[in-house]
């Protein structure tokens, strides 16, 4: 029984090496690509990044068209996180928009890929839905349930992918390199030659946090800057703050790279707590981050995984049901970083500190108080 | 088994003498780390860097503290976890941005925690749900309480009042240079929650009915306001922890992950017996210290993750180890 445990766990281990190995998350045309669409010009209308797209491939929906008012089931990843929170808002306020939609059906998955197959499965079966949006919450295990819903309805995906092409499309920011690169090279161009940078990262194995991090590791490589330490934070303020600490105690840290924002002001926090200049960081949309960056004026980017991208699905899925062009397979869309000079935009007390700023939402019904705002 | 019985029957009553000698082992494996880490950087004898770690373990210390009184009566409480996250999230709510608010604020969070371990100890006392599942549930509950009250993204900062307890140094004392404010809640509680168990009759009768409840009973321990209490206790404790680790890491959605289990460790660690009977509170917040020092020995030896991952898993079980050695020699007392 013993010899046969053993046989198991190293045949899986086996199997997740090989795993490991088949992931890659340092694909320098990838980079290339990514570096590319950041200074590139999107198509659609000025100032609605939400709406807008790069390149001109279109995917024909004729075949789906139908009379309204449409059901729209969303089968959503989880909700488990602020920014997924702030992008679930700006959802349910989207179909507010659009009269021709009758009801969204929002099945939540709470993290766990089963629940989301069964999810889909029993949306499908239900046989309301006119159309089928998925945030899957991994790649490659919700890859069949999301062909199995080709089969039956128009399906879009958002936010992370799947391993098909079976989608009417497929909508995402610029990428996980575009997020490393744009923080990457501020800290290059912010911070003394040969500074010494710690990179703070949530957890290893995330293909869109990796990009972010091997992205940035190539930019200061490129720049010769010192990269002291790469340590996984867990999104966990008190981790961070302690982990910083800690590599204070040890030496100087000029810079502080953050594949994800969430964290950023705890390790900050450090830096006073300790008595020292605050140092050239990087943070994300976050209001707590944007707040503090505007009281204390540090050298700071913020890159964003913009939530207004979970306004466009809704806008693909009526557009697809009423038979018109959207961009497809792949609907790719602008991913702005917050400067100093746009930092006055973002930066809003009345919102809640974990509220992410890119979301595009200010104009919809409900704002603020929906978002937590006053 | 009833050897045991015997023993501790007597154990509470008799004098502590004959117990002195015998240096819980928790302490040993505490110093080597400490060592360990000062070998590894010698900035930490100097205030910043021991300072540092003992704020950082305070929370962790008190929680221990708390969790220590539901082990030994026989129990476990998962539910701390979680009245951490209510604690900091509800807090945030509460104040909603206002500074005055604190002196409110911090009364209704222990009012909450009363009511949280009145009701574990009810559930487990007079509907004899088993301490594990009915304290589980809790976990849930006051988790999908957390996200209800706060929709998933808590409306207020903390403000810096609030915060005075997890974050605040104070300046300029002679040798040392600075206090943390955490560290002198972890000695008023470690102190406190000391005295409780060890020097006052309801630290006996925890014992007495983790040890053997009904023999407990039958001498007369009022067993459900006994338990009751020891989950009040640890309930008190966590939101004690709680207004720690929001003062020092402010507002987030997660912050009490993890910390049931690790409060846990840290008791056994510290040579508490997991099904009652056995534990002492010092021994415990040393557990809670020597668990903080294993996470900062490997931050400092700055190992890849995943060795640092086998390391501490190597030394929590060495650890544990030497705590039942211990026990084992001692006889069950």
């Amino acid at each position: 029984m013993k010899r046969l445990l053993t046989a198991a766990l190293s045949a899986a281990l086996i199997a997740s090496t090989a795993q490991a190995q088949k992931l890659n998350f340092d694909d320098p045309a990838e980079f290339a690509r990514q570096r590319e669409l950041l200074t590139a010009k999107a198509n659609g209308p000025n100032g609605e990044p939400w709406a807008q797209y790069y390149g001109d491939q279109m995917a024909d929906t004729a075949k789906f068209r139908k009379e309204g008012p449409y059901t729209i089931c969303f089968s959503n990843a989880g909700v488990n996180n602020a920014w997924r929170v702030t992008g679930w808002t700006n959802m349910q306020a989207e179909v507010k928009l659009h009269p021709e939609i009758k009801e969204l059906i929002h099945v939540d998955a709470e993290g766990s890929d089963d629940k989301q197959i069964s999810d889909i499965d029993d949306l499908i079966d239900g046989g309301k839905c006119s159309a089928l949006i998925v945030s899957p919450n991994t790649t490659a295990a919700l890859t069949p349930a999301v062909e199995k819903a080709c089969a039956k309805l128009p399906v879009i995906v958002f936010d992370r992918g799947v391993n098909t092409k079976c989608p009417v499309t497929f909508i995402h920011p610029v990428g996980g390199y575009g997020f490393g690169i744009q923080a990457g090279e501020f800290v290059a161009a912010n911070a003394p030659t040969g500074a010494n940078v710690l990179m703070l990262r949530i957890v290893p194995g995330v293909d869109v946090l990796e990009t972010r991090a091997s992205a940035a590791k190539h930019i200061f490589k490129e720049k010769g800057l010192n990269v002291i330490g790469e340590e996984f934070t867990e999104g966990d303020n008190a981790k961070t703050k302690s982990i910083v600490e800690d590599y204070l105690q040890r030496g100087k840290i000029d810079a502080v790279w953050m594949d994800a924002g969430a964290t950023a002001v705890a390790a900050l926090e450090a830096f006073e707590d300790s008595g020292l200049p605050l140092p050239v960081i990087t943070g994300e949309d976050q209001q707590d981050f944007l707040m503090k960056w505007k009281a204390e004026g540090f050298k700071a980017i913020a890159p964003t995984y913009p939530t207004y991208q979970w306004r466009t699905p809704i806008i693909a899925a009526v557009k697809v049901l009423k038979g018109e062009q959207v961009p497809g397979p792949e609907w790719v869309m602008p991913q702005p970083a917050i400067t100093a000079e746009t930092l006055d935009q973002y930066v809003n007390d009345k919102m809640p500190p974990l509220h992410h700023a890119m979301c595009g939402c200010e104009k919809l019904p409900d704002y603020p108080a929906a978002w937590g705002g006053q | 088994m009833s050897q045991q019985t015997v023993s501790s029957q007597q154990a509470p009553g008799a004098p502590r003498s004959g117990r002195l000698p015998k240096i819980n082992p928790v302490f040993f494996v505490l110093a080597a780390l400490l060592v360990a880490i000062t070998l590894s950087n010698p900035n930490f004898v100097e205030p910043t860097g021991y300072m540092n770690f003992l704020k950082r373990a305070a929370p962790l210390a008190i929680l221990a503290a708390g969790q220590i009184y539901v082990i030994v009566s026989g129990g476990f409480d998962l539910s701390v976890g979680s009245l951490i996250t209510l604690t900091v999230v509800g807090s945030s709510m509460l104040l909603n941005n206002n500074a005055d608010a604190t002196w409110w604020v911090i009364p209704i969070m222990y009012a909450v925690g009363l009511a949280v371990g009145v009701v574990n100890g009810l559930v487990v006392s007079f509907l004899r749900v088993p301490s594990l599942i009915a304290t589980l549930g809790m976990m849930i509950t006051l988790n999908g309480a957390a996200f209800m009250w706060s929709s998933g993204s808590p409306r207020g900062y903390l403000p810096e009042t609030f915060r005075f307890f997890g974050r605040v140094n104070i300046q300029g004392i002679p040798l040392i240079q600075f206090l943390p404010v955490a560290l002198l809640v972890m000695l008023a509680a470690g102190s406190y929650l000391f005295w409780l168990m060890h020097r006052t009759n309801l630290g006996r009768m925890l014992h007495a009915i983790g040890d053997n409840p009904r023999a407990a009973q039958m001498s007369g321990v009022p067993i459900e306001r006994v338990r009751i209490t020891a989950f009040v206790v640890s309930s008190l404790s966590a939101v004690t922890a709680g207004i720690l680790l929001g003062g020092f890491a402010g507002v987030s959605t997660d912050v009490g992950v993890g910390y049931e289990l690790q409060a846990i460790t840290a008791c056994v660690i510290g040579g508490a017996q997991l099904l009652g009977g056995r534990g002492s509170v010092p021994a415990s917040i040393a557990g809670a210290l020597t668990l903080t020092a294993i996470f900062t020995l490997l931050n400092f030896i700055g190992l890849p993750k995943p060795v640092r991952d086998v390391v501490q898993g190597v030394i929590l079980i060495v650890a544990v180890v030497l705590a039942t050695y211990r026990r084992n020699r001692a006889g069950g007392t």
